[in-house]
């Protein structure tokens, strides 16, 4: 057992934090400068790109990522200090995270050399926008079920269909999507992943408003859209594979356990400086009694995922670590919300721009949005399916 | 950074696994604890024999010297085998308490013999008013010529019957606060003492009252020093925190592997009752739960020694957590069983009542959630 980061790693991360410190946008998480524009305001669209630019250019943004590709081929452990520090420090979310994180990843692994020279570059300064092309009205859990088709016309695909929940497909560039190549496959051999562009004629998106008010993520329907057979990634009809490569970072995406600490922090905050029955709620028994219990899940996590990182290290199996990250992760963030709203009380459901509300409102809405991460990614059930299934060894249903 | 075992540790958990799934088999628990005591004198000997009495005992006492994290991975296992033997009232609890507390006169008296077998020690500190904190001693001395005299009685004082040694909280000052709480080493054979067995639904392990009815201790018994105790009780608290966790975590593992073995096997509806999600998820939220429970576990253990100022704390998550998701698995691993499990004759129900035990034992979590949010400052 060795808690210690080696010394250079803890120059990086101090040279990190005096950077974030000199250049984080004012108003800590949002790059609008605490405008309040709305989500897909362009003049916000264009804060994030600059933003995410501004950490390009520092050297910030997709270490991992090897040198020939424009990343610095940084250890696991720099990853994890850069994502840790930029939560600490409440840095706006990065607007390209899904180039980053998915089809970045998978093109370096599945593309071809022209492939990764198209697009790689444009990745990293926010250039180009990337949304993700996976769930349908008829296929959401069973994913693999998905109807969007695309036939081979000549040297095109022609795609018809349609998309939904489809995060940030109205300000993205391009889509990495799965699309059903031979219907008469067995459902998971039929599918191929192809990069689209989103002006490309016979594209609509109509933007759902989620349960939180706010736009985010939108139906996508394609009518006859071609496109060139070049942009297939990896062989045809084997999509499934190609996209089941990148699928645990997702699931790690949407389970920074940095974030819960975080949260955690905020909500023992909240509860040592408002009041119940007279006195600080975090001095009332029962109130006690959660936020512990809260308190030793998250740091439960907190040592886990320093297990993971240090089995990524060393080079042992990580399991279904990610599938129980999601899993805990998510639920765990919802719970704290949850407390929350409990120590607020009357003040609890009070949005952004009442008179009295605490922290704009974050906390009813974060309540709410925590939840949709439960779903987003594989939701719970289907976690624990799969915990079940690769984890334990139970057999597959009927 | 490698938070993990180092090879030594996996070698102990392996090692140890072994030796256990071959030496204490159910069937062979199930012959244990067929005696009075649930001891068996010749597996004692083997697993004094694998070094295990000697793991916290320091080197110059003819130990190996290891550290707390070292003893989880060992207690993981024995909690893995509901193993019936001494090793966490006498190798671990009264061991380290020694360690802590004695001076190196009885240090050079008992470690040598506690390290070789030859001496079995436990830890006699609760009382009826099952408190653990200093108010909770109330056990008082009579100062006579030559020591002290007991007359009073201690409860759930794990393997009495079988310790040759005990270590006494008694109160010998005023008031009821840490200090004038001492410690005193009594030889269980000293007349006056009566050791009576507490019935309890866990057979694997056995907890005794200790009624002192006039017991002399001289005043070379008193261990760390008279009326300064507490710290060392405090400091216990967590060796058994951490302790009773990592037996816990191992019971917890095993009642799951179980549970998912017979939900493979097991067909009802013409498939196996593992294909079907309502079992699944059972399993699939212990199992949750039980893996980021290692971790806590595991820096638990190592703060004791790596992080001393976060180890009650760290000891008081752990303790509270697994005592939650030891008991959870134990539930859903009798339930997945379905009506097999209910009986005396599967070997389930061993483990779903030493979780409840467990869950007690030194604290139930309730109590450390509190402590949790004390020692925050919350």
């Amino acid at each position: 057992m060795d808690l210690t980061y080696a010394k250079e790693d803890e120059e990086f991360r101090r040279e990190l934090r005096a950077w974030l410190r000199k250049h984080l946008p004012k108003r800590g998480g949002d790059v609008d400068g605490g405008e309040d524009l709305s989500y897909g305001d362009p003049r916000r669209v264009q804060a994030a790109k600059t933003w995410q630019r501004t950490l390009y250019k520092a050297g910030y943004v997709a270490i991992g990522w090897p040198k020939e590709h424009g990343g610095q081929g940084a250890s696991i452990v720099r990853q994890t200090i850069l994502n840790e520090e930029l939560i600490l420090h409440r840095a706006p979310t990065l607007i390209g995270m899904m180039g980053i994180q998915m089809v970045g990843p998978t093109l370096i692994h599945h593309g071809t050399e022209e492939q990764k020279k198209r697009y790689l570059p444009k990745i990293l300064p926010a250039d180009e926008i990337w949304c993700q092309g996976y769930s349908e009205p008829g296929s959401g859990s069973d994913l693999a079920s998905l109807k969007t088709c695309a036939e081979i016309d000549g040297d095109y695909f022609v795609i018809n269909g349609q998309k939904v929940w489809t995060s940030a497909a109205q300000l993205a560039d391009w889509m990495f999507c799965l699309v059903r190549t031979d219907p008469n496959a067995p459902k998971h051999k039929g599918i191929s992943y192809v990069l689209i562009d989103m002006k490309t004629p016979g594209i609509t998106v109509r933007p759902l408003v989620q349960m939180t008010g706010e736009p985010g993520f939108n139906e996508v329907f394609f009518n006859d859209v071609r496109v060139p057979r070049t942009n297939l990634v990896g062989n045809l009809n084997e999509g499934w594979l190609v996209a089941n490569s990148t699928l645990h970072h997702e699931r790690n995406m949407l389970a920074s356990t940095t974030r819960t600490q975080q949260l955690m922090a905020d909500l023992v905050e909240l509860a040592q400086r408002r009041s119940r029955n007279g006195a600080k709620a975090s001095r009332d028994p029962v109130l006690r009694q959660r936020l512990a219990e809260l308190q030793i899940r998250v740091e439960s996590m907190k040592y886990h995922s320093l297990k993971q990182l240090s089995d990524g290290i060393h080079g042992r199996s990580p399991g279904i670590g990610a599938s129980i990250n999601k899993l805990v992760t998510t639920e765990l963030n919802h719970d704290i919300c949850a407390a929350a709203l409990d120590v607020l009380g009357s003040y609890g459901p009070l949005a952004k721009g009442s008179p009295h509300v605490e922290h704009r409102g974050t906390w009813p809405k974060d309540h709410m949005f925590t939840l949709g991460m439960i779903i987003g990614g594989g939701t719970s059930q289907i976690q624990k399916n799969i915990i079940a299934e690769r984890g334990l060894g139970m057999p597959k249903g009927a | 950074m490698d938070f993990g075992l180092t090879e030594d540790q996996e070698l102990l958990a392996r090692s140890a696994r072994e030796f256990l799934a071959s030496e204490a088999s159910t069937t062979t628990v199930r012959r244990i604890i067929e005696d009075t005591h649930a001891f068996s004198p010749e597996l004692f000997r083997k697993m004094v024999a694998q070094g295990w009495t000697g793991l916290l005992v320091p080197e110059a006492y003819g130990g190996l010297g290891l550290g707390m994290l070292d003893a989880a991975v060992l207690l993981t296992e024995l909690g893995r085998g509901v193993t019936p033997a001494p090793m966490l009232s006498s190798a671990v609890l009264a061991t380290t308490l020694l360690c802590s507390a004695a001076s190196s006169a009885q240090k050079k008296e008992w470690l040598p013999r506690l390290a070789s077998g030859e001496v079995l020690a436990t830890v006699a500190w609760l009382e009826e008013g099952d408190r653990l904190d200093p108010a909770g001693v109330a056990l008082r001395p009579r100062r006579v010529r030559g020591g002290f005299r007991l007359a009073g009685a201690k409860l759930f004082v794990m393997d009495a019957a079988i310790a040759h040694v005990l270590l006494v909280a008694a109160r010998t000052g005023p008031g009821s606060g840490e200090a004038g709480i001492s410690l005193l080493l009594v030889p269980r054979d000293t007349p006056g003492i009566t050791v009576t067995p507490l019935p309890t639904v866990d057979p694997t392990r056995r907890i005794y009252e200790v009624v002192f009815d006039d017991v002399t201790v001289p005043p070379e018994r008193v261990v760390g020093g008279e009326g300064k105790a507490w710290k060392h009780l405090a400091r216990l608290l967590d060796t058994a925190c951490v302790a009773i966790a990592a037996e816990s975590q191992g019971g917890a593992e095993r009642a799951l592997e179980m549970a998912v073995e017979y939900a493979k096997v097991r067909e009802q509806f013409g498939r196996p009752i593992g294909s079907f999600q309502a079992v699944k998820h059972m399993a699939a939220e212990c199992f949750s739960e039980i893996e980021p429970s290692r971790s806590l576990l595991w820096y638990a253990a190592w703060a004791q020694q790596g992080n001393p100022r976060d180890a009650s704390r760290a000891a008081a998550m752990a303790k509270a957590r697994l005592g939650d998701v030891y008991s959870r698995t134990t539930d859903t691993a009798v339930q997945m069983h379905g009506g097999i499990g209910f009986t005396w004759e599967h070997d389930i129900h061993f483990w779903f009542k030493r979780a409840r035990c467990n869950e007690v034992a030194f604290g139930n979590p309730s109590w450390h959630r509190e402590r949790v949010a004390a020692l925050s400052g919350w």
